[in-house]
């Protein structure tokens, strides 16, 4: 009996640890609105660009709103992760959360889910605001699931690489340099199953995308959760 | 400071007559190529650049994990060494391959499979070499470089089979090409004897060099130390 609950309780603290993570950044968020306001202004600001660099004329939209899309969301995302991780280290938070006596990995699940909840949210407000501005609709299950996936990916090696980043003396300059180089896949994987669902193209020729995303997602975030002690260690 | 070993200054010597006999080869006892002429002579040190620039790859690789574990910052100056050499041959193997590619494919530059995946890879070594500038202390950095070299190394291989969904055009000499591929030539059994043969001189380079900035990396080390005992 007592072996069971030795077995049963690590876990348990182990859940509770990320859940506790993400619930301090989400309630901080809801009360300063500090980051998600920076990159959903951000983003839409991105967009607007967009419209004037490219110009986005009816008969073009559907092949390029894809990327226009990622390019926002990535772009967007460096400003979050930045901001999320910047935030823990000038106050001496982190510190604070490494002192905690549980696993270094749930510290970095739960700031992998809180910076994809705030990625998400972001592409939840953006999605329709798109749609509405270029009068093309955006409201297709395969793109939010495309969304899910990227982001999914775009989070789990960020959140790594922004821990880094934030320890360095170049900081906010650095994450974009080390991230996308290295997220390549994710955003050419997404950009081109975006595509795929917006053209209404066969299923087959999505899922190698579907596939590599997954693939990344499932890769990346293993590696992270097996490095992420060597990162924040002192 | 301890002398330079007798074995490294034989790997100079070797270095540099292996060098002078592959360029010999090359002009020499290559054949011209029937189709492309002349140009088609860059394939040679191409491939051996481009060849180096993956193996200093892999040791840097190699070498970041053995830190990981062994917490030795020896192995730190190895990955270091591997990754400041690899990035000078494989812009070399980029920019040769570049030159080959005007005449050949009537454009410097396209977007394909192992273009893209080659100047990503690049772009890995130059985020590497500024992540270093920006730690001070060295076991952190040692630490850092480290994941990223890790990552590096398992993001490389996504990327190619990412963009190799793509469609791609560069010719695959060995093994089986895709029949789109422009500017493929069959080899006869002296281009094969010269191909290898600069395979083995710039890996004989490769590791000579190697051995010499590891050399620098250490004594660049002492000299820090020694610095720090005089101020103290």
């Amino acid at each position: 009996m007592e072996k069971l609950a030795g077995i049963n309780r690590p876990s348990a603290t182990y859940l509770k640890a990320i859940g506790s993570i993400v619930w301090k950044d989400l309630v901080t968020e809801l009360r300063s609105r500090e980051l998600i306001s920076a990159m959903l202004v951000f983003a839409l600001l991105v967009i607007l660009i967009f419209n004037f660099a490219i110009e986005l004329q009816p008969d073009l939209r559907i092949t390029i709103t894809p990327g226009v899309l990622w390019v926002t969301f990535a772009f967007a995302g460096t400003l979050g992760l930045n901001r999320s991780m910047a935030v823990e280290k000038d106050h001496g938070c982190l510190d604070g959360i490494l002192l905690a006596p549980v696993d270094r990995s749930a510290i970095y699940f739960g700031k992998a889910i809180s910076n994809l909840a705030f990625m998400l949210i972001v592409a939840i407000i953006v999605l329709p605001v798109y749609s509405i501005l270029y009068n093309i609709s955006l409201f297709n299950p395969g793109l939010l699931l495309v969304v899910l996936l990227g982001s999914t990916g775009y989070a789990a090696i960020g959140t790594l690489l922004s821990s880094m980043a934030v320890q360095t003396r170049t900081r906010d300059v650095l994450l974009p340099v080390l991230l996308f180089p290295v997220i390549v896949p994710v955003l050419l994987a997404a950009v081109k199953a975006s595509g795929g669902y917006l053209q209404n193209l066969p299923m087959n020729e999505i899922w190698p995308w579907l596939n590599i995303l997954i693939a990344y997602d499932v890769i990346f975030t293993a590696i992270s959760f097996m490095v992420f002690e060597f990162v924040v260690e002192e | 400071m301890r002398p330079q070993p007798k074995v490294l200054t034989f790997l100079t010597i070797l270095s540099v007559l292996l060098f002078l006999a592959a360029l010999g080869m090359v002009f020499l006892f290559a054949p011209i190529e029937a189709v492309m002429g002349y140009v088609q002579k860059i394939f040679y040190f191409h491939i051996s650049n481009a060849w180096v620039g993956m193996l200093g790859f892999l040791v840097a690789a190699t070498s970041g994990v053995i830190y990981l574990v062994k917490k030795d910052l020896k192995w730190d100056i190895v990955e270091f060494s591997a990754v400041e050499i690899s990035l000078v041959f494989f812009l070399i193997a980029i920019v040769s391959g570049s030159i080959w590619a005007k005449p050949t494919w009537g454009t410097y530059w396209t977007w394909d499979a192992r273009l893209t995946t080659a100047a990503i890879l690049e772009m890995i070594y130059l985020a590497y070499l500024l992540l270093r500038q920006g730690i001070d202390d060295p076991e952190r950095r040692a630490r850092f470089s480290a994941v990223y070299t890790l990552i590096g190394a398992v993001s490389v291989p996504i990327t190619f089979l990412s963009i190799r969904i793509w469609q791609t055009i560069h010719p695959v000499v060995i093994g089986l090409g895709s029949s789109d591929a422009q500017g493929s030539f069959g080899m006869t059994t002296s281009m094969l004897i010269t191909m290898f043969f600069c395979l083995i001189t710039f890996s004989v380079v490769f590791i000579t060099l190697l051995w010499y900035r590891i050399r620098l990396g250490q004594l660049s080390e002492q000299v820090d130390q020694l610095k720090y005992k005089i101020m103290q």
